[in-house]
């Protein structure tokens, strides 16, 4: 199929435009595209960081400068101090840094956080063996303390006993765990 | 040299095999994505960092197994020409994100190429697993083994409130990625899968055209995935992606029905006019020769077609794409060189189906 513009390239661009309903197909080549606007090039397409960044600034402090320098409630710049990554930075690029960047930006994640994973900000998913340490025992006992709620207000108080017994013994590993650390 | 084994089979062998719903469904993919909590994030890390990571895959993994993944190989972008980058990309052991970047980063390739983990990309360690046709299961139970082989060795940057953390918001917490590739040929044709995807994504979950840009699929394949990587655990996501891909299917299967009583001759007429195409044109671009390969596909699917294997479409797909026509031809060519490789390369394919 040749450039319907300049009839001498290939078309290697197909477009589909609908104006008002009227659907209408374009092919050209690469050339005639630009020329004619079809393709921004130069502007790097509009991505989901672009999206993101957007959600973040609504985050940050207010882009008003005037006005900025004498709000009482203006929070100090917020700087990795593992990385070096701003607020600022952060917001513009949609990535975080490293993972200190996490702690630094603790307090305003959440909001975006929750945009992103409908409505999410708690991971509750694969602990790692190593790196996870006493997670592994803290999340057991929080399923046996279900557990034994269950248990007591169905009144199953033998299988109770059996229940608070093994969240004793994983009390006491935490204990030892801990000091052990220490 | 394994890197030469990746390029000339256009098919991982992995994918060779059959298993439940392949005939709709190509694979299951997880990916997890991973940090080291001692360094920054590739996007700012110096280069001697990243040739940090680089160093220690490469003491660490290189030439190593774990189970049925054996001998991997550390492919470095650095070694690679464009078309080998591109081979690459087109088989999906690396995302074309890595291929952009020009050194420091690398993929780590089993032997069956079912597992390519890939090093310096968005973030320090992208795991990816896939398993042929519709086995999510499956391919979550290795994915998480290998990521606990792989954490013996690596510090991984964890946090017990947000969970795995990765350099994008959108992937912390599991870091998980599931995804499943389909071909639904018959919910394309009836528009039924435009009217289905609002609705998958009100559960959390993206439809996409594999192949081909924006909302197009080239060859009727879409991969199905989670948006949500944090507040549920890798178990339940898979499981809701598993319940919506099975909902899929049904549909595909009750659509293809409809189809093949009401109007069967139609669609007889229509599998083997895109197999005449195929078998005889001289030129064909991409686009049509998606179209013509998802039809003769749906025919070999419904019994019309009976001596050609299922994973034609999967093979002719990745070979027929820029990079592998390039390799073949061991040359840069131009797109209407291209259309003319694409049809004699279907053919001779085809052609060696009809001897054998």
């Amino acid at each position: 199929m040749e450039c319907q513009k300049c009839h001498q390239r290939p078309a290697t661009v197909h477009l589909t435009q609908v104006i008002n309903g009227q659907k209408s197909e374009v092919h050209v080549c690469e050339k005639c595209a630009k020329e004619n606007g079809y393709m921004n090039y130069g502007e790097e397409n509009f991505t989901l960081n672009d999206l993101l960044s957007g959600l973040f600034h609504s985050e940050g402090p207010s882009p008003l400068k005037g006005q900025s320098a004498h709000s009482y409630n203006q929070k100090p710049k917020l700087k990795c101090p593992n990385c070096g990554l701003s607020y600022e930075e952060f917001a513009r690029i949609g990535k975080f840094g490293c993972a200190d960047c996490y702690k630094t930006f603790d307090e305003r994640l959440n909001p975006i956080l929750r945009r992103v994973h409908s409505g999410n900000t708690r991971h509750d998913g694969k602990i790692p063996k190593r790196e996870g340490g006493n997670l592994h025992l803290k999340k057991e006992m929080e399923e046996y303390k279900t557990n034994l709620r269950q248990l007591i207000e169905q009144e199953e108080f033998e299988e109770a006993a059996k229940v608070r017994d093994k969240i004793r013994s994983l009390e006491s590993q935490l204990h030892h765990r801990e000091d052990g650390d220490e | 040299m394994s890197l030469q084994q990746f390029m000339n089979e256009a098919i991982s062998p992995w994918m060779k095999q059959e298993g439940p719903d392949s005939d709709i469904v190509l694979s299951s993919r997880i990916r997890l994505a991973r940090n080291f909590s001692q360094h920054p994030f590739p996007i700012i890390a110096s280069e001697e960092t990243l040739n940090k990571v680089l160093e220690f895959f490469q003491e660490e993994f290189q030439k190593k197994s774990f189970r049925d993944y054996k001998d991997f190989e550390l492919v470095q972008m650095k070694d690679l020409q464009p078309i080998e980058k591109r081979v690459l990309v087109e088989k999906h052991l690396i995302s074309p994100h890595l291929a952009e970047k020009a050194d420091k980063s690398a993929s780590l390739i089993s032997q069956n190429e079912q597992v390519s983990i890939m090093i310096n990309e968005e973030d320090h360690i992208r795991i990816q697993l896939y398993f042929p046709s519709f086995q999510l299961d499956q391919a979550l139970e290795q994915a998480s083994q290998l990521d606990d082989w792989l954490e013996e060795k690596v510090d991984y940057a964890f946090d017990e409130k947000r969970g795995y953390l990765t350099a994008c918001p959108t992937n912390v917490g599991t870091g998980m990625r599931a995804s499943v590739m389909m071909h639904l040929p018959a919910l394309s044709m009836t528009n039924q899968i435009n009217r289905m995807t609002p609705a998958i994504n009100q559960l959390g979950l993206v439809v996409r055209g594999i192949y081909g840009e924006g909302s197009e699929a080239l060859g009727n394949i879409y991969q199905i995935s989670n948006q949500i990587t944090l507040g549920k655990s890798e178990e339940d996501i898979v499981e809701d992606l598993h319940s919506v891909v099975k909902q899929l299917i049904e549909q595909e299967r009750k659509a293809r029905e409809a189809l093949m009583t009401r109007s069967s001759i139609q669609l007889e007429d229509r599998i083997f006019r895109s197999y005449g195409v195929l078998t005889n044109s001289r030129i064909i671009e991409s686009k049509e020769a998606a179209k013509c390969l998802s039809d003769l596909r749906l025919g070999i699917d419904l019994g019309f077609i009976d001596h050609i294997p299922r994973t034609i479409l999967n093979e002719l797909m990745v070979l027929t794409q820029p990079g592998f026509l390039q390799q073949y031809a061991n040359s840069t060519l131009s797109p209407d060189e291209r259309d003319v490789r694409r049809a004699s390369l279907i053919r001779e394919r085809l052609q060696l189906e009809n001897e054998e």
